[in-house]
């Protein structure tokens, strides 16, 4: 039989402010009970909707008020191990207005803003993405580059802890470099498996870019700026293996996209390849794409390469949360590249389109393309 | 005339957090100075105060690390060569693990399968048969490279390295053991190989723990129950300078071997026969000499059963499935 829910123990009797206070007190919310979910909202309003980013879901789901209160409700059934980030849209004499859910302290940041996040039965923030005081912290150095395709360029160096010059560190290249700091944690996930010897001591450049919409859309400058301009720059000033297997490239969405293009204008020159969530639209039949416009460089680079797929790199991480609609792409693409002998791997995750879902498939992704030396370490 | 016996090479499980390296110095009685040899711990390899005070401040630290170091600062030649030859070998150990990868998978995908008991051990014999066959051919291999490279560098003559081997030599003559602690068990079996320790230490009790207990035997096996990816697939590094032949040395079974996992251990003991796997965790200590064990505390033997017992416990008879 199954259990019932607290919003129905409320509901199913005579409310008043006083049970409402009770029912609030103490509890955390969004109220996770196995599957089912409950949103729940406390004010004036006309209407309350849950926005959320679930691709599949009705983007919108309205609250329904109980009687005679303030509390609003709405559940959900919502998988395990999710983790879904909303915001309520409260209507109020003909004005609405986006809100995170005040009775939800925990937040994801993102360029735009903040947003409330629900983690369900079986999710929590792994531990390595949190600040460890045992791990001895990497630095980051800005740099300012410039660049004869593109221009000045700006972005962060990632040093590891005891950096040395006498020894020789794998690069690897981020994009959106500053976003992956800041809302991803980048550093702190460095740190920590770099701590933990999952990956190795490494040189990190976080790159970012002022047109990436541009840029990151099969740009052919950008490609020979990361290839053959930084990376020689960093090779000149900093010890670094000069093999492919010890150069990764990486990104999320266009990033991604970003990413795999560099990697195919310089075929075998980035032995590793982290893509996230990557825009890898595309169409069966003809160049219209639902996406609009935006898209449409990279849907002329995926479809170019879906026709000729052929090896870019020596190992590729793929990743995407299947509560985004790139879901299809990136599960399309996996085969393709698995047929061009690349290794490859590809791993889902009940999340969306944010920078949470891509800071907890780093370790995944960071430690199988680039081991650390966790297997030749015996104290 | 009797011939006396062989100094005693003394294996130790991990010695960080609560060290039992001198109660086994104690045990075998060496009151004299003790070598050190700590490059396992790369850079930081003379960061070395609290070993040294465990032992009562009588260590002479060989510093191999910081004489490789040295060696190649004075011999950029050889430098260039040695760094072609472990980008060489760890181009080798790649390609290596993708074969493995590929034969443990085919091998757990048989054992998978539904089959008459006698088809599926005469196929589960098959994987493991390739399986040895491989880290043979992969020990093989780097055997191949590393004796080319010490015949096409001369490395026995050649005058860099003879000034270091004739200063360890010296100050090992004044030694009564050498202790060689664990670390980044690589980085350590290249500097005891450079140095040609083995050689050098002959006549010299042995104490050896975690990194420096797997390269002093003759088959380095890297492992790791659950790494970050996957379920962990045991390699063989190298050889290690074969102080204690046919023994596969197994430290910090407590966080990376899953010895309750049957299947597992019954795998990685018969991949490996006959060598002996030895499971060392911390505080534990066995005696090798001549051959034979001795004085075993806590160790674990890991035993084609599957089962980990305390070294000596006569194993149950078995039978295969």
């Amino acid at each position: 039989m199954t259990a019932r829910l607290a919003i129905h123990k409320l509901i199913d009797g005579r409310v008043d402010a006083a049970r409402v206070q009770a029912f609030l007190a103490g509890r955390s919310f969004p109220i996770v009970e196995g599957t089912s979910v409950t949103f729940v909202w406390v004010g004036h309003a006309d209407n309350v909707q849950l926005r959320h980013w679930i691709y599949g879901l009705e983007s919108s789901n309205a609250l329904v008020r109980v009687a005679g209160t303030d509390l609003w409700h709405l559940t959900l059934e919502i998988p395990h191990n999710s983790r879904v980030e909303y915001k309520y849209e409260i209507h109020r004499g003909g004005h609405s207005g986006w809100i995170e859910d005040p009775l939800n302290p925990n937040r994801a940041r993102d360029p735009f803003g903040a947003n409330s996040v629900l983690q369900s039965e079986g999710y929590e923030d792994p531990t390595w993405t949190n600040p460890d005081p045992v791990t001895r912290p990497g630095v980051l150095e800005p740099f300012v580059f410039d660049s004869n395709a593109l221009g000045r360029r700006t972005g962060q160096l990632y040093l590891p802890a005891r950096f040395r010059r006498s020894r020789q560190y794998p690069l690897l290249v981020v994009h959106d470099g500053s976003d992956y700091l800041k809302y991803a944690g980048m550093k702190t996930v460095l740190d920590n498996l770099i701590h933990r010897l999952e990956i190795p001591d490494m040189i990190v450049a976080f790159t970012d870019s002022p047109d990436r919409l541009q840029e990151y859309a099969n740009d052919e400058r950008h490609a020979r700026y990361l290839t053959e301009e930084l990376v020689p720059d960093l090779a000149k000033r900093f010890p670094l293996y000069d093999q492919a297997q010890a150069r990764c490239i990486m990104g999320a969405s266009f990033g991604a996209v970003a990413a795999m293009s560099t990697a195919y204008r310089f075929p075998g020159f980035w032995g590793r390849l982290l893509v996230q969530s990557g825009s890898f639209a595309f169409t069966d039949i003809g160049k219209r794409n639902r996406r609009g416009p935006l898209f449409d460089r990279v849907v002329e680079f995926v479809n170019q390469y879906r026709a000729q797929p052929r090896a870019v790199s020596e190992r590729v991480f793929v990743s995407c949360g299947v509560y985004e609609s790139l879901i299809y792409e990136n599960r399309s693409m996996v085969p393709l590249l698995s047929a061009t002998g690349m290794e490859v791997r590809f791993v889902e995750a009940r999340d969306g389109h944010n920078w949470e879902n891509w800071r907890d498939r780093l370790r995944e992704g960071m430690s199988w393309l680039m081991p650390g030396p966790l297997m030749f370490i015996y104290e | 005339m009797t011939k006396p016996p062989s100094p005693a090479v003394v294996l130790l499980g991990a010695q960080r957090f609560d060290p039992s390296l001198g109660a086994a110095v104690s045990e075998l009685g060496v009151t004299g100075r003790i070598a050190t040899i700590t490059a396992g711990w790369q850079e930081r390899e003379d960061e070395d105060e609290e070993l040294s005070a465990h032992l009562g401040g009588r260590t002479v630290n060989l510093r191999l690390h910081a004489r490789g170091d040295e060696l190649f600062r004075e011999d950029p030649a050889l430098r260039d060569a040695h760094r072609e030859r472990q980008a060489s070998l760890r181009h080798r150990q790649d390609f290596y693990r993708i074969r493995l990868e590929h034969e443990l998978e085919a091998d757990r995908m048989i054992r998978g399968r539904a089959a008459p008991p006698e088809i599926l051990a005469e196929q589960v014999q098959a994987s493991l048969d390739g399986i040895r066959e491989l880290d043979q051919w992969h020990l093989g291999l780097c055997a191949r490279i590393r004796t080319e490279f010490e015949a096409r560098w001369d490395l026995a003559n050649r005058p860099s390295i003879v000034r270091h081997r004739r200063e360890l030599a010296e100050a090992l003559a004044g030694c009564d053991a050498v202790a060689i602690a664990g670390g980044h068990v690589a980085t350590l079996v290249n500097r005891l190989v450079l140095f040609g320790v083995a050689e050098l230490v002959q006549h010299h009790t042995v104490f050896a723990w975690s990194a420096g207990a797997m390269a002093i035997s003759d088959r380095v096996v890297l492992f790791h129950d659950s790494p970050p990816q996957g379920p962990g697939a045991s390699e063989i590094l190298d050889a290690g300078i074969g102080l204690i032949p046919g023994v596969v040395v197994l430290p910090e079974p407590e966080r990376r071997l899953h010895l309750d996992r049957k299947d597992r251990v019954q795998r990685l003991v018969r991949r490996f026969e006959p060598a002996t796997c030895l499971a060392l965790p911390a505080r534990s200590r066995i005696t090798w000499r001549d051959g034979v064990f001795s004085s075993a505390h806590d160790v674990l033997q890991l035993r084609p059963s599957g089962r980990a017992v305390p070294f000596g416990v006569r194993p149950r008879r078995v039978s295969w499935s």
